[in-house]
């Protein structure tokens, strides 16, 4: 139903006939590349800490965007820009800045504020706003699609060649370090392909609903196996039927998509571990004989 | 190490550092908080470059990367680590450093599995990092120091956080490590009593100077009283083994 008024022929347009129509096809295509992509950025994203950082990095990107608008260049293209000079940004100030929740909050802030100066100089479009606040998978247009074909490619394919490195540098930098790996450097990669999947993302959920799609899959699958390559194909799988479910349920009901897809990731995120508790017991007793028995 | 002097910016740590570490010998690193303790296990890593001097370990030059050295460093972060299970985080000590993804494959698991048995940690080997005892935890980080088959084995405060029994335990697992694979240990701490028994020898960091000397030669009332800054006692009992204690 939601779908339904978006389209023009609402006689015609019901139920899973709609996921026919061109733009529930870019949004599939879409949310589905963002979801394959933010299982393993989501993995690092806590591994390393950063789950604020997406968040600070999400909302720099809002005057990237409001300001491309602004200068008649389309916001997808604002939003990368911004973004990944924040996630740089994030990584140049190094472990200082990770503790420092108040600096990367005041930069959120300054940052939102520019945003909306942006958006009130240029077209003061209230639905670019909605839209880059709690997205709008609906509006994704086919070279938008293809852009983000290419983002998630470079990637995934970026990560496939420094995964266990980048594993290493995150749960062991000290040790990593001195076995000779650069730290900063694969630091500075990650942060940039972090930032490129935001970008992309915020196009789905928005600046505000970020964490439903980068952070509260992985942190779900996380709970549920410690096996590194499990937990991003498991956040990557919860993070897919977040957004294909969100789209489907958006065909039926009066509800938008963005409230969908963070609704089942976050039910995800209460039910899935306690379900894999009920199922086997085995993991708590068993940490606790070990640790009595040391 | 011939007069070696390190800086940390402008600020001068230590200098005047000339000694040499026998190879083979199971040495203490002491000295007060910021005294340079972990400015040397850096050093000899090749994490940071001496402002004079030169230093050679096992024959070479410091260089990072070499495999040669296992470190344990002061505190593994449990929110980094503690996800993973201990014996992909040993397994990391060795496919860390390759690219790809993935810690499988047989040969990999032969590996981490001959390291684990090493320190005794086969039966906790498949839990997460942050569900083991803190004791358990130090054998991990050796285990993954060990993956390497290093000739020296670099310990930065490993006894930090561990009760009595713990620290002992290590200790003592160290000190087979040391005596049985003829591994040489520098093992940095801020406590000498659990180490007494087992140490040849010690480097003591006070004044500015890291110092090299013997147990016998330079444990004694005067040395300790320098190095904690308040009166420390000596004793000698039957068996050859010397306890501090400060009064």
């Amino acid at each position: 139903m939601f779908i339904a008024t978006l389209v023009s022929d609402q006689e015609a347009a019901s139920g899973l006939e709609l996921l026919n129509t061109p733009f529930m096809i870019n949004a599939l295509i879409a949310g589905t590349l963002i979801a394959l992509a933010s299982g393993a950025i989501g993995y690092f994203v806590l591994l390393r800490d950063l789950p604020f950082a997406t968040h600070a990095v999400a909302h720099i990107g809002f005057p990237g965007a409001t300001l491309a608008v602004l200068l008649g260049v389309s916001a997808v293209f604002g939003l990368i820009a911004a973004c990944t000079i924040g996630g740089l940004a994030i990584g140049a100030m190094g472990h200082r800045a990770r503790n420092r929740e108040v600096v990367t909050g005041t930069v959120l802030a300054f940052a939102t504020g520019l945003g909306i100066l942006f958006n009130s100089l240029g077209s003061a479009q209230t639905n670019l706003l909605t839209n880059l606040l709690f997205g709008n998978i609906l509006a994704i247009t086919t070279d938008q699609v293809v852009v983000f074909a290419v983002i998630v490619a470079i990637v995934l394919a970026v990560l496939a060649l420094i995964g266990r490195k980048l594993l290493f540098a995150s749960v062991d930098p000290d040790v990593a370090a001195a076995r000779g790996l650069n730290t900063r450097a694969l630091s500075a990669v990650f942060l940039v392909a972090m930032s490129l999947i935001i970008a992309i993302s915020v196009t789905v959920v928005g600046v505000l609903l970020i964490f439903a799609l980068l952070v509260t899959p992985a942190a779900t699958a996380i709970r549920l196996t410690a096996k590194p390559t499990l937990v991003v194909a498991l956040a990557s799988v919860i993070a897919l039927v977040s957004v294909w479910g969100g789209l489907i349920v958006a065909t039926y009901q009066p509800w938008p998509p963005s409230f969908v897809i963070t609704t089942i990731a976050c039910v995800f995120w209460v039910l899935l571990p306690q379900l894999a508790r009920l199922r086997g017991p085995v993991a708590a007793p068993q940490i606790a004989t070990q640790t009595a028995s040391s | 190490m011939h007069d070696v002097a390190v800086h940390r910016g402008k600020r001068l740590i230590w200098s005047n550092a000339t000694f040499d570490v026998p190879v083979g010998s199971f040495t203490a690193v002491i000295g007060p908080n910021g005294s340079g303790k972990s400015t040397l296990v850096n050093l000899l890593l090749g994490g940071i470059k001496p402002s004079t001097g030169s230093i050679d370990v096992l024959g070479a030059p410091t260089r990072t990367g070499n495999p040669e050295i296992g470190l344990v460093p002061q505190n593994h972060s449990l929110a980094h680590a503690g996800s993973i299970l201990c014996r992909d985080l040993v397994a990391l000590g060795l496919a860390g450093t390759r690219w790809g993804v993935g810690l499988h494959g047989r040969d990999l698991a032969a590996t981490v599995d001959e390291a684990l048995a090493a320190v005794d940690a086969q039966s906790f080997g498949h839990l997460r990092f942050g569900e083991v005892s803190g004791g358990q935890q130090q054998r991990i980080s050796i285990a993954q120091a060990l993956i390497t088959k290093p000739r020296m084995l670099l310990l930065d405060e490993p006894l930090s956080g561990l009760d009595l029994a713990g620290q002992v335990d290590i200790v003592e697992l160290v000190h087979h490590i040391n005596h049985e694979r003829g591994v040489t240990v520098l093992f940095v701490t801020h406590d000498l009593n659990p180490l007494l028994a087992h140490i040849d020898s010690l480097i003591y960091l006070i004044d500015g100077t890291p110092e090299f000397g013997m147990v016998d030669d330079v444990v004694d009332s005067g040395l300790l009283t320098r190095l904690y800054g308040t009166p420390v006692q000596v004793t000698r009992s039957a068996d050859g083994c010397v306890f501090t204690r400060t009064e």
